[in-house]
């Protein structure tokens, strides 16, 4: 029996065809991955299920049955739950009242009888909560406020939300993004477990190696229609990137051996405030030599945003000192520590990476303006400013309409590749790269990477920061744990353990 | 029913183009049912503007007149508002402007020309651009809204303006006005021909537009000015420095305020008194949105407001009040505002 069939699913947006004629089925009780790169209209088409776009043609099916979504609203109460991949949760209340919040007021008021007015209304919510927490073993507390919770803990407070509205058929989109590997573990038990109980899973991914773990059957997207529909033990992660990419994809990144030499990056008991005023790095001491990547393994948050900012010269260090080429960068200003030759490839790719309004140009030349030959005295040379545009978004490959387009309207890959080439293009002897990829689709992760190596084998130091464990695995040579302000248990990447890095990412000293 | 806001990607200068006449459209007919409020035909009123403004050569000289001081203080403040910080306070340092340059007109009234104007002009720029420099310096060392600041930096400047002409420098035989003596003639700007149009600040104005324009697209400073006020953040990534771009652009809008108060001094009253302004440095703040913060644009659109003010003259003998020219500038900033809303958003209703 289909859970859900969707039908000739037909979407446009404004110059968009986000789905094509999709046609797409669950069956109860099978986890069925929805596999495709950004944009192939994954979340479009799951919007649609739940309610939150009107399909231009094509029709839903649940259960057998013909229905109309008009809003979020019918999804739910036809027990179609979703989990967004930015939870919709108040940070100050706690699980119970969140769930309560949901809650339509006749959910509400029917237990609630004449003798038991006095009684508090949460309570019921509360017995309600733990029984679902039980039997679905998810270990929620529903008296925790949320901000005390870790963001695997928050994801299944969203979890048992769309149960406790009756769910039967889950849509999680992306849902292993903010996860620790071990998180990550622990949510497939629970989908093991919600499937078992006969409900019907779909899980939105880019990420191939979870999607062959965890699926039943998986339906490959890509520019909006379905390339196919497989059952999971049927495929392997070849097949499944090139129906999801359009071409063959490489895993294996060649590595050449590096040549340790000169450290470029010296850092001795470095100490930093976050910017609520905690002590967000802990003496850390350490050094990254020319042509190697340091990995800094870790959950966002943990210190990883203040460390690259410290050394970049954007936050100011409370103890401790940096040398850049042994020169003594401490406190300088991030002109002075970007003239040392020191490339920033920023967390926050569109908050701080780039200028959404200006153009690709501009935006080329963001951190070098005012540099020969792009600026001449008091003015920027527009022409060479172009033909440096022009030359950069052909080798690295940028799609955009014209030098001339803000670069607010380019998607995702192709901005973080404008700043790896505004980055790397003039061989750094340092390289600061947060989350290089993190979001990105298969094809332009891959194309990052192999830049992030062609830097190490020009001779670049490089401080790699990733929560992708794969990432941090396949490029670097050294890997650190961070955790809490603090490294732990420094590596080399040939003699690594997974396991043993997952653990300490979630804090367990071994 | 719902309604939903959403994020326009890219905006055409048709559309910008036709948002800026909408807004003025929109303004005339709200205007219009008021000016009825008042028993007065809109159309008529609207006819007698016209022509008092742009339909005889001395009408057209006072409309350039009432431009002058509009465009000189909107090319300031359409770089400061680019870097995003919002100084209101160009009337202020407009009346900076006018009380130093009066000073050195009234210290020394025997001096020749060539001496007395340039100095004139210098410390009208020097004092319009330090009321603009504190508003910004609190902003950058102590996070202050530059709005608020410079906003009541403005009465500072109006109660000091009033203490001097009803005080120390009232003019002895000025029959009590609460005004200085008129300035010697080498203390008082050539004007033109018959009209009043004193026309080194008209082609200082126009120069200083075009100029500024220039370097906000073609220069390393006009790329440091545009990415701050963009985004922050990138431009601080960028190795850019907030503070010497808050603090160059406050001066330049600060001190091209203060060069339209030498102008008014020295070109019009000929004299400091009360009531120098009326309302110049606000006026320029609705310039230089209207011109979509280009100082180009600046040129033609300051214009349009000077002939608003000749026309407001007109209206007043209809029996309207004076401050109807003041609401129908309020109405047209409150469109163009939204109006530029509107440019970056959709808004769409769902059934």
């Amino acid at each position: 029996m289909n859970a859900v069939e969707m039908k000739g699913i037909t979407k446009r947006f404004p110059n968009v065809l986000a789905n094509d004629h999709v046609d797409f089925r669950v069956a109860s009780g099978e986890i069925h991955a929805l596999l495709g790169e950004n944009g192939a209209g994954k979340t479009t088409l799951m919007n649609i299920l739940f309610g939150l776009y009107k399909p231009d043609e094509g029709y839903i099916l649940l259960r057998g049955r013909k229905v109309t979504l008009r809003s979020p609203k019918d999804a739910i109460k036809l027990g179609i739950g979703m989990v967004h991949q930015h939870f919709k949760l108040v940070e100050t209340n706690t699980v119970a009242e969140n769930i309560a919040l949901c809650l339509q007021i006749d959910d509400l008021k029917r237990p609630l009888k004449f003798l038991r007015l006095l009684q508090n209304p949460l309570n019921d919510v509360e017995n309600h909560i733990q029984d679902l927490s039980n039997k679905y073993d998810l270990n929620v507390d529903p008296k925790a406020k949320i901000w005390q919770l870790s963001l695997g803990e928050q994801q299944r407070v969203e979890i048992i939300k769309t149960l406790f509205q009756g769910a039967n058929v889950l849509i999680l989109d992306e849902p292993t993004s903010v996860l620790t590997p071990g998180e990550v573990e622990e949510l497939f038990n629970t989908l093991r477990t919600i499937t078992d109980e006969g409900h019907a899973v779909v899980f939105i991914s880019h990420k191939l190696e979870e999607v062959l773990k965890i699926s039943d059957r998986v339906t490959v997207l890509r520019n909006g229609r379905v390339m196919a529909s497989l059952s999971t033990s049927e495929t392997d992660k070849e097949e499944l990137a090139r129906l999801m990419v359009g071409r063959e994809v490489l895993f294996r990144l060649e590595k050449k051996q590096r040549t340790r030499s000169e450290p470029v990056l010296e850092v001795k008991n470095l100490e930093a405030l976050s910017d609520k005023g905690r002590l967000a790095l802990k003496n850390l001491t350490f050094k990254v030599y020319s042509g190697e990547i340091l990995g800094i393994a870790g959950v966002s948050g943990n210190g990883q945003k203040e460390l690259a900012e410290v050394i970049t010269g954007l936050r100011n260090t409370e103890k401790g000192k940096i040398n850049i080429l042994g020169v003594d960068v401490t406190e300088s200003s991030p002109m002075t520590i970007l003239n040392q030759g020191t490339a920033h490839i920023p967390e926050e790719r569109i908050k701080m990476g780039i200028v959404p309004n200006m153009s690709v140009s501009e935006n080329l030349v963001l951190r070098r303006y005012n540099q020969h030959p792009f600026s001449k005295g008091f003015w920027l040379d527009a022409d060479i400013i172009n033909q440096y545009s022009e030359q950069l978004i052909n080798e690295y490959n940028i799609v955009t309409p014209s030098t001339k387009t803000p670069v607010k309207l380019l998607s995702g890959g192709n901005i973080q590749k404008l700043i790896l080439a505004r980055e790397t293009s003039w061989n750094p002897k340092l390289i600061i790269a947060s989350h290089p990829t993190y979001g990105l689709d298969v094809g332009a992760t891959e194309q990052i990477r192999q830049l992030l190596l062609e830097q190490r084998e020009k001779g670049a130091a490089i401080l790699l920061i990733s929560e992708d464990l794969n990432e941090i695995l396949s490029l670097s040579d050294r890997i650190i744990v961070m955790f809490n302000g603090e490294f732990f248990g420094e590596m080399l990447a040939e003699t690594a353990n997974i396991e043993k890095i997952g653990l300490m990412m979630a804090g367990v000293k071994t | 029913m719902k309604i939903s806001v959403e994020t326009r990607e890219a905006t055409s200068r048709l559309t910008t183009l036709l948002s800026s006449i909408l807004s003025i459209g929109l303004a005339l007919c709200v205007a219009a049912i008021i000016f009825m409020g008042y028993r007065v035909n809109p159309l008529e009123a609207y006819r007698r503007i016209l022509l008092s403004a742009f339909g005889s050569l001395h009408g057209f000289s006072e409309t350039i007149v009432k431009a002058i001081p509009l465009m000189v203080c909107a090319a300031g403040l359409a770089l400061a508002f680019r870097a995003k910080l919002w100084n209101i306070g160009a009337e202020g340092q407009l009346i900076l402007g006018a009380i130093s340059s009066s000073w050195v007109a009234l210290t020394f009234p025997d001096s020749p020309s060539f001496l007395l104007i340039p100095s004139m002009f210098g410390l009208s720029f020097l004092f319009g651009s330090i009321w603009g420099l504190v508003p910004g310096l609190l902003r950058v060392k102590f996070g202050t809204q530059v709005a608020i600041t410079s906003l009541m930096m403005n009465y500072v400047a109006a109660k000091i303006l009033e203490y001097l002409v009803y005080g120390p420098w009232k003019g002895p035989a000025e029959w009590g006005f609460p005004q200085t003596s008129k300035f010697s003639i080498s203390a008082q700007l050539p004007r033109l021909a018959q009209t009043r149009i004193h026309y080194p600040t008209l082609l200082f104005g126009i120069i200083f537009s075009i100029f500024l324009h220039i370097i906000v697209s073609k220069s390393r400073f006009g790329f440091e000015v545009r990415a701050t006020g963009e985004n922050p953040q990138a431009a601080r990534y960028a190795g850019m420095e907030f503070f010497k771009i808050a603090i160059i652009t406050m001066l330049v809008s600060g001190g091209l305020a203060g060069v339209a108060g030498f102008g008014e001094v020295a070109g019009i009253q000929l004299r400091l008194r009360m009531g120098i302004s009326p309302g110049y440095g606000y006026t320029a703040i609705i310039v230089a949105w209207l011109s979509r913060l280009n100082s180009l644009l600046v040129i033609p659109v300051s214009l349009l407001f000077g002939g608003l003010l000749v026309g407001g003259d007109a209206i007043q003998l209809m029996g309207l009040p004076f401050a109807a020219v003041d609401l129908f500038n309020g109405l047209i900033l409150l469109f163009v505002v939204s109006g530029e809303f509107l440019n970056k958003h959709k808004i769409k209703v769902k059934y």
